[in-house]
């Protein structure tokens, strides 16, 4: 299996959808980036259905953030996803795969019937991104704790290699238990990596229970703070807070993002609620959430 | 080549000074050669790289797993990391770090494991790396290099800068004489005759190739000749030198300075145990059981009977066998 190939009728219609959303006015650029996410949504809610499994409380909880960066942060060309002076989007929370690739293929990295391949034998899409096999994943992610460290790797090579890029990279908040995490932060302090940012996505629910009562993560602002990142809160589900929180270092310090959101976002039925971790919908539910999604 | 056990005794040499020294050398002439280092800049000899080239030298700290993961970013950025760690936590520490960031991303880096085997003798189990050669065979896609001795400790280097891809390479401190010709070469994914013979072959990795040699020369006094093969690449497995030595010789004996559950000695038997009946030759396989007691790198080898004399009997009890 190699790897996916551009859909370049679509880029060409992100490309114009991007500037549109730069020209636009801040409610202007809200709703198209509003109707983007939803979707994103909605495919993901497809994929899941067709695949009977996946994750779709973290899919649904980093979809906007997701949008946000594609469509209106990073400077990137989905036509050539490894052109020397991209930014870069590592996925660290690797099993919200799903949201990642919708994501993705709306703005062509590959065809978006590729995601009705989700999670089938031999398909691209496996439940974990691969980057081998799709254009736009920076490196391979699924066990916890793996996208800051290579995202601080990154981050070192951008600046040995003067492309002037930044790295963003998306945690879980459950995540942010793994050690691999403040071993990563403390070199991209050490280095003074200001092109770094490093998302929490903070929906405060993990697999079994909310994080606060498995082994709780507050203060997490602090905590950040205190291992020499220059903080910002965000409504990970306002799309003018997100873009205002991914400015660049204004303390040549990392950027730490803690992203507020709500696991589940946009269906009523799935927000904030632990089974719906990787539960996946019934015929009915599905029907019911794409209707919430219309 | 001729060594033989009464020689006066031989230059033996720690193969990490032609390990930093080639690696400063390239590094003058490719910018992309860039160093990462878990505090191991003294351990690792990276201290003529560091004053050379600080921006190069990455040292994340006592952070083993941020550093494998940092050396794939920077792999993913056009960079050639050699990610330098003692080879027990380089391995052991980050092992998932190697299988989902450098093995099934395939980022290209080079993980160089500085003194593997019983290298820290009385400093014990826990730093010993005598189970990375099990664990990295498992992982799809990863180069294993054992060099035998200085010159294929400067070839693996220069190997690596040519050709990128996911690399662990096995950087001996405890000393060992030279072993190949001068004008040999490393060829990947290759294990190399270093000596010719007929009757038994001994296929050793690392410090086990210069007392196979004399092992070989016992032997051959003894009315024995002994094929030795050097394993200086354990990924990708060299499959045809394997089968060769079990249909041209009578018996195989393996000798590693590793765990024997999944090493070079699993890897030949899987070889040799899958080849026509006729070519099922006896197997004797030399490594160690269990964790090592406390002693020094040579009286650790000798208590795990990875020694010219053990290879000696290895060899007569398995052509005993046949």
């Amino acid at each position: 299996m190699q790897l996916l190939e551009t859909d370049t009728a679509r880029v060409a219609e992100w490309r114009t959808e991007r500037a549109r959303i730069a020209a636009a006015s801040p409610a202007e650029r809200d709703a198209l980036l509003a109707e983007k996410a939803r979707l994103t949504r909605r495919a993901v809610i497809g994929m899941i259905s067709h695949a009977g499994q996946g994750h779709i409380g973290g899919d649904f909880s980093v979809t906007d953030i997701l949008t946000t960066l594609v469509g209106a942060v990073m400077t990137i060309d989905p036509a050539d996803p490894t052109r020397r002076d991209r930014d870069r989007l590592i996925l660290s929370k690797g099993h919200s795969a799903g949201a990642l690739y919708a994501t993705l293929a709306h703005a062509g990295y590959f065809d978006e019937a590729e995601l009705g391949t989700f999670m089938d034998p031999l398909s691209a899409l496996n439940g974990h991104p691969n980057r081998n096999k799709v254009p736009g994943v920076e490196t391979n992610t699924g066990p916890l704790g793996h996208g800051l460290p290579v995202a601080v790797g990154q981050a070192v090579g951008v600046r040995l290699t003067g492309t002037g890029a930044r790295v963003f990279v998306i945690m879980g908040d459950g995540e942010m238990q793994e050690g691999s995490n403040w071993e990563a932060l403390m070199a991209a302090s050490q280095f003074g990596l200001d092109n770094l940012v490093a998302i929490v996505d903070r929906n405060r629910l993990q697999q079994g229970a909310r994080t606060e009562d498995t082994n709780a993560l507050d203060p997490l602002d602090d905590r950040l703070a205190s291992f020499g990142c220059e903080v910002r809160i965000a409504d990970g589900h306002d799309f003018g807070s997100l873009i205002h929180a991914f400015r660049p270092s204004t303390t040549g310090k990392p950027v730490a993002v803690i992203a507020n959101t709500t696991k589940g976002k946009g269906v009523s039925f799935i927000e904030d609620r632990v089974e719906w971790h990787h539960k996946v919908p019934s015929a009915e539910q599905v029907a019911l959430a794409l209707q919430e999604l219309s | 080549m001729t060594l033989t056990a009464d020689a006066a005794p031989r230059a033996v040499y720690d193969n990490r000074t032609a390990f930093a020294d080639e690696l400063v050398q390239l590094a003058r002439e490719d910018s992309r050669i860039v160093a990462v280092c878990n505090d191991s800049v003294g351990s690792s000899n990276l201290t003529a790289f560091r004053d050379e080239f600080p921006d190069r030298l990455i040292n994340v700290g006592i952070a083993e797993q941020n550093m494998v993961g940092v050396g794939a970013g920077l792999a993913s950025s056009g960079l050639i990391p050699f990610v330098c760690a003692a080879a027990p936590f380089l391995t052991g520490r980050s092992l998932e770090q190697v299988k989902a960031d450098v093995a099934y991303s395939q980022h290209p880096v080079i993980l160089c494991g500085m003194s593997p085997g019983m290298a820290y003798g009385e400093l014990g189990p826990t730093h010993h790396s005598v189970e990375d050669l099990s664990w990295l065979r498992a992982l799809p896609g990863l180069d294993i290099v054992v060099p035998v001795d200085r010159l294929q400790t400067r070839q693996a280097v220069r190997n690596a800068v040519a050709h990128p891809r996911p690399t662990f390479i096995r950087v001996g401190r405890h000393k060992t004489p030279d072993v190949v010709a001068d004008d040999s070469v490393l060829e990947r994914g290759r294990i190399q005759q270093v000596r010719a013979g007929s009757d038994v072959t001994i296929i050793a990795t690392g410090t086990l190739v210069s007392r196979a040699l004399d092992a070989a020369a016992t032997l051959e006094g003894q009315g024995v000749s002994t094929r030795v093969l050097n394993a200086a690449y354990l990924a990708p497995l060299d499959v045809a030198a394997i089968s060769a030595a079990a249909r041209e010789t009578r018996a195989i004996v393996t000798a590693e300075e590793a765990n024997v559950a999944g090493g070079l000695g699993a890897a030949v038997a899987s070889i040799v145990g899958q080849l026509e009946a006729g070519a099922r030759v006896p197997l004797r396989i030399l490594g160690l059981h269990e964790f090592a007691p406390t002693g020094s790198t040579d009286f650790l080898l000798d208590y795990f009977g990875l020694t010219d004399a053990h290879l000696v009997v290895a060899a007569r009890e398995a052509l005993a066998n046949v």
